[in-house]
């Protein structure tokens, strides 16, 4: 097992870690964060497998390079809508919660009953 | 085994940590703390694996813009914790969740072991193509011409962000100024450091952009550099974020991408095809392009980490 | 390694720069909207609509007149190294659907989000987000890398998600953030698989790819990770708990643009990967279990729609139900040989997709117009809304009877692909799912209808006049999709045998109304019996021997409705239903593994197993 090896289940782990945050944790936020670090789990694949393409000079294929750059930009944008929705619930709702205990119908009733 | 390999197993097996500890943590800050801890020992794996474009990017968007996006947040959000914590799924969805987890995990880990050896590349390729931008940064080359589409497009996900962020503000705030105002101590250690650091980070933003042509670097890493300055004066209340509704930022803001666009319709016009530089030029023009992308990224990488426009336009 | 250095479409083709425009006309809207702000940006927005409609149809008029699909080498720079744009059938048709449906959402959308003299929050967000997701979605029908498609879907989402939250009450801000995250998780699961393809074959290119791709173990990793991620950006059953609140929550036209157009991208994007990037790969089991899901969401979504009180959480119930007939193709296209074929199963899911887009967008927008006049949209407090709406109601009406898959709809054409299919592959239990599908459909239009057409308990209150305007907006749409069966499609899609065509006579007038009768009339029964109703009107009480007969089966049948809605509210929960993402990344990954152990005890000989030599 090569040591890039190594990194590709390091990534693996990162992203089973993310899942498992991603479904249990109540606070949106954490949810985020468990996010970002699938995402990162995600890059360092990319990583790993443009490493392991290393050729003609370059330690580290750099389409998967740019690839991963291209995702580190998009994934940090998203992050910023979420965090601004959170906050924006929070301020309005005084919660911040994902659940709809009630039905679907009750949670979102309009004016005019 | 290698002293080398020994201290990469170590280095991986901390950041795996801190990763598992941002999920396990109890609360959301320390687990936010965490991951910003996270964050800024990634870019030595990247770095290990001979990506220094990527650590660089990782460390200034994934681990310091992103960090403070993330802290910020979570010290807003600390109200609402013990909320949260009570909506904790049972032991029975929680063993389901880390069971699938698992096993999702392995199913990639070994499909990650079963790549094939020798693993196929397109860098030989990106050597042969390069002549035809005289950028020697392999992947400035596949950034700004092999896949410029992929990076134009990019532009505008930043572009739609901007605009999801502020659809978010409330109607009397409309156009006004993003995120609160910041109030430091004129004469504390924070405000000393946004005067001290500064002239210092935009003289290595501008640096990382230019050298990027070449070496490691480029206009995501010098823009985000640059980005972390700004917000660091914002943030010690030496300066205020500007309105949203200023015509000059809304120009700044489109720079990039409507820059991208016009070079690549120029490539039309001059019989090539879209997003094509004609060689003995396309330096200047791939130069051109980064200098608007830099700009924007900086200005819109700021925005986003300030949030929605929460203070109504003074007139 | 070496690969073959020369594939068939290495090169731009005449009229490709079209592909191009199409994609750039509404980027440079987006941008200009942003400067421009202000008094001017429905305008400019109307400008960049009727220049985008122009293009699509020169796409489809320059797809006719040429051999193979319309191709573009981005920078001229071929892949693997490059990216390149292709437009074949599905795409010009594809294209050209989000071009009607978001000239018909402008229209409506003129006199809701007008801006004011001074520049104002929803207008502008409104107007750059419709651009963007049209551009976005340009991407998705042309774009031919995985990777391109993984940011096109990307951007479809950040444009999706502030339109469900434009009125920033706090459960549409709930209901947004809840599909931002969750389609996040599918885009990451998406991204993952991208990793392995580049890992194992060196390309994102989707034509290279074809021709490289093998059934190997790590192949079917990639292909369970993406098709799962995919699964949850399209919301199809169980992994729909974003998609009821925000589709039902949003205003009405981003609610028409969501439901009609967004959810198709991804399915657009699945459709490429299993039919054009590895057709061999899926087997019997994966394609069954593909469309086991979608039977079940047709079901599922049909009996919570029917028990729903307003009119908008019927029509985004509707929608699960209907993103579940997509996904009756796959096994229909699946070929004696384990390949999946562009026959006449694609063709029908494909007319689907464009059936639905255009009806729902129609259904959503009449709703619109309903709830702008009334103030609400319960569907008790409907009786004798048809007087003040006429035109809104009709358009409701008709985009109904589309969906059920009446003559000459698109959906009627569609079924009868799928029916034809599944005649040929002997796989009658599908047929069977389609034809209870136009049975449940018709229910809950007919349930909806019933309250509508009943006179009014009280006059109407109403807080401002119908716009006509609205309203022929959503007309236009639905006489679209009701007469979508009479156009030419063999041009574009893979029909073979030819259209079965409408000409008159005895046998044909019997037939037809058979397969009208069938779905009202079958439609009727399953309103009454699962239909959430109120006390029985006067005149029907007086009805009472049949009433004795009915009321224990309605007793039964209400009680399965109960169950079915306990388990959606069960679904809906955020931990369910991502442990069931994860439960179908593996149950996709075993399927395939099935298919892959078959393939080699079926082929001892060959020693390698080498699929699409």
């Amino acid at each position: 097992m090569t040591d890039t090896t190594i990194f590709g289940l390091y990534a693996a782990a990162a992203v089973g870690f993310g899942l498992y945050g991603l479904i249990t944790n109540p606070q949106p936020l954490r949810k985020i964060v468990a996010f970002n670090l699938m995402g990162s789990g995600v890059f360092l694949l990319l990583g790993v497998v443009g490493r392991r393409g290393a050729a003609a000079g370059f330690g580290n294929d750099p389409v998967p390079q740019a690839l991963v750059i291209t995702g580190i930009v998009v994934a940090f944008s998203a992050t910023a809508l979420a965090v601004a929705l959170l906050l924006r619930l929070f301020q309005t709702a005084g919660s911040a919660t994902l659940r709809d205990d009630a039905p679907a119908s009750a949670s979102i009733n309009q004016s005019g009953d | 085994m290698t002293v080398a390999t020994i201290l990469e197993m170590v280095l991986g097996a901390v950041v795996l940590g801190l990763g598992a500890w941002t999920i396990a943590a109890r609360e959301t800050f320390a687990a936010t703390v965490g991951y910003v801890a996270y964050g800024l020992l990634v870019p030595l794996i990247w770095v290990r694996l001979d990506a220094v474009d990527v650590a660089l990017t990782e460390a200034a968007i994934g681990g310091g813009l992103g960090g403070v996006l993330l802290l910020g947040a979570a010290a807003r959000l600390r109200a609402s914790e013990p909320a949260a914590a009570a909506e904790t799924p049972g032991k029975i969805v929680r063993l389901g969740a880390a069971g699938a987890s698992v096993m999702v995990a392995a199913a990639l880990s070994a499909a990650v072991l079963l790549l094939p050896d020798p693993a196929p590349t397109l860098a030989p390729a990106a050597i042969a193509n390069a002549s035809a931008t005289g950028l020697a940064n392999p992947v400035t080359n596949v950034l700004m011409a092999f896949r410029a589409m992929d990076t134009m497009l990019e532009k505008v996900v930043l572009l739609l962000a901007i605009v999801g962020v502020w659809s978010l503000a409330s109607d009397q705030a409309w156009g006004g100024r993003p995120g609160p105002r910041h109030q430091a101590d004129p004469h504390g250690v924070f405000a000393f450091l946004a005067r001290l650091l500064p002239p210092v980070g935009i003289v290595v933003g501008i640096y990382m952009f230019w050298t990027g042509a070449d070496h490691p670097g480029g206009a995501f890493q010098g823009g985000s550099m640059l980005a972390a300055m700004w917000l660091l004066v914002i943030m010690a209340g030496l300066t205020d974020t500007p309105p949203a509704s200023g015509r000059w930022l809304r120009l700044v803001l489109i720079a990039g991408p409507g820059v991208f666009l016009a070079v690549g319709l120029g490539g039309v016009c001059f019989g090539l095809a879209f997003l094509a530089y004609p060689p003995t030029n396309a330096k200047p023009l791939i130069l051109g392009i980064e200098v608007a992308m830099v700009l924007t990224i900086a200005v819109t990488l700021g925005l986003l980490v300030a949030g929605a426009p929460e203070r109504s336009p003074q007139r | 390694m070496s690969y073959p250095a020369t594939v068939l479409d290495a090169v731009t083709t005449t009229r490709g720069f079209l592909l191009v425009l199409s994609i750039i006309v509404p980027v440079a809207g987006v941008l200009l909207a942003f400067v421009v702000g202000g008094r001017h940006i429905e305008r400019l927005a109307f400008a960049t609509i009727l220049f985008g409609l122009a293009i699509a149809a020169a796409i489809l008029v320059a797809l006719q007149q040429s051999d193979g699909p319309l191709v573009y080498l981005l920078g001229a720079w071929a892949p693997p190294l490059g990216v390149a744009l292709r437009a074949d059938g599905l795409s010009a048709v594809m294209m050209m659907v989000a071009a009607v449906v978001i000239s018909a959402v402008g229209v409506f959308a003129g006199a809701d989000f007008r801006p004011a003299a001074a520049e104002s929050r929803a207008p502008f967000a409104f107007w750059i987000l419709l651009l963007g997701i049209w551009a976005a979605l340009n991407i998705v029908f042309l774009g031919g890398d995985l990777f391109t498609l993984y940011v096109a879907l990307e951007l479809v989402t950040f444009a999706a998600v502030p339109l469900v939250s434009l009125d920033g009450r706090a459960e549409t801000l709930q209901a947004a953030l809840r599909y931002l995250l969750f389609a996040l998780t599918g885009s990451v699961l998406y991204l993952l698989g991208t990793t392995l393809f580049y890992g194992l074959y060196g390309t994102l290119d989707i034509v290279l790819l074809s021709h490289r791709v093998r059934a190997q173990p790590a192949t079917l990793v990639a292909a369970a990770l993406m098709t799962t991620g995919l699964l949850a950006k399209t919301a199809l059953f169980p992994l729909y708990l974003w998609l009821p609140p925000a589709h039902a929550g949003a205003p009405a036209a981003a609610s028409a643009i969501l439901s009609g157009l967004v959810v198709k991208g991804s399915f657009f994007i699945l459709v490429r990967l299993w039919f054009q990037v590895m057709p061999g790969l899926p087997g019997f089991a994966a394609t069954q279990l593909l469309a086991a899901l979608g039977g079940a969401a047709i079901v599922f979504g049909s009996v919570v729609a029917l028990r729903q009180e307003r009119l908008k959480l019927v029509i985004a119930y509707s929608t699960l139900a209907q993103i579940g007939y997509l996904f009756l193709m796959f096994p229909l296209a699946l070929s004696a040989s384990g390949q999946l074929e562009s026959g006449g199963a694609l063709a029908g899911g494909l007319l689907q997709a464009v059936s639905h887009a255009t009806a729902k967008a129609a259904m959503f927008l009449a709703a619109g117009s309903i709830y702008a006049v009334l103030g609400q949209d319960r569907i008790a407090g409907l009786g004798g809304v048809w007087r003040a709406l006429p035109i809104a109601v009709l358009a409701f009406a008709l985009g109904g009877v589309a969906l059920m898959g009446i003559q000459p709809s698109g959906a009627y054409l569609a079924k009868e692909l799928l029916l034809q299919a599944a005649a040929e592959k002997g796989q009658w239990w599908w047929a069977v799912v389609l034809q209870a599908g136009g049975i449940f459909t018709a229910a809950y239009v007919l349930l909806v209808l019933a309250h509508v057409l009943a006179p009014a308990k009280a006059p109407i209150a109403s807080d401002r006049p119908a716009l006509r305007i609205q309203e022929t907006a959503a007309l236009a749409l639905a006489l679209c999709s009701l007469l979508l069966g009479l156009l030419p499609w063999e041009a574009y899609l893979p029909i073979a045998q030819g259209i079965p065509s409408y000409r008159l006579g005895p046998e044909a007038v019997s037939k037809t109304l058979s397969k009208v009768l069938l779905p009202i009339l079958g439609g009727t029964v399953v309103a009454t019996l699962l239909g959430r109703w109120g006390p029985p009107p006067a005149h029907i009480t007086s009805w009472k021997p049949p009433l004795a007969v009915v009321d224990p089966i309605r007793r039964i049948g209400l009680a399965l409705g109960d169950l079915i809605e306990r388990s959606d509210g069960f679904l809906r929960q955020w931990p369910v239903a991502g442990v069931t993402l994860l439960v179908l990344v593996l149950l996709f990954g075993g399927c395939n593994a099935d298919g892959l152990v078959m393939r080699m005890q079926a082929r001892p000989a060959s020693g390698r197993h080498q699929l699409f030599a």
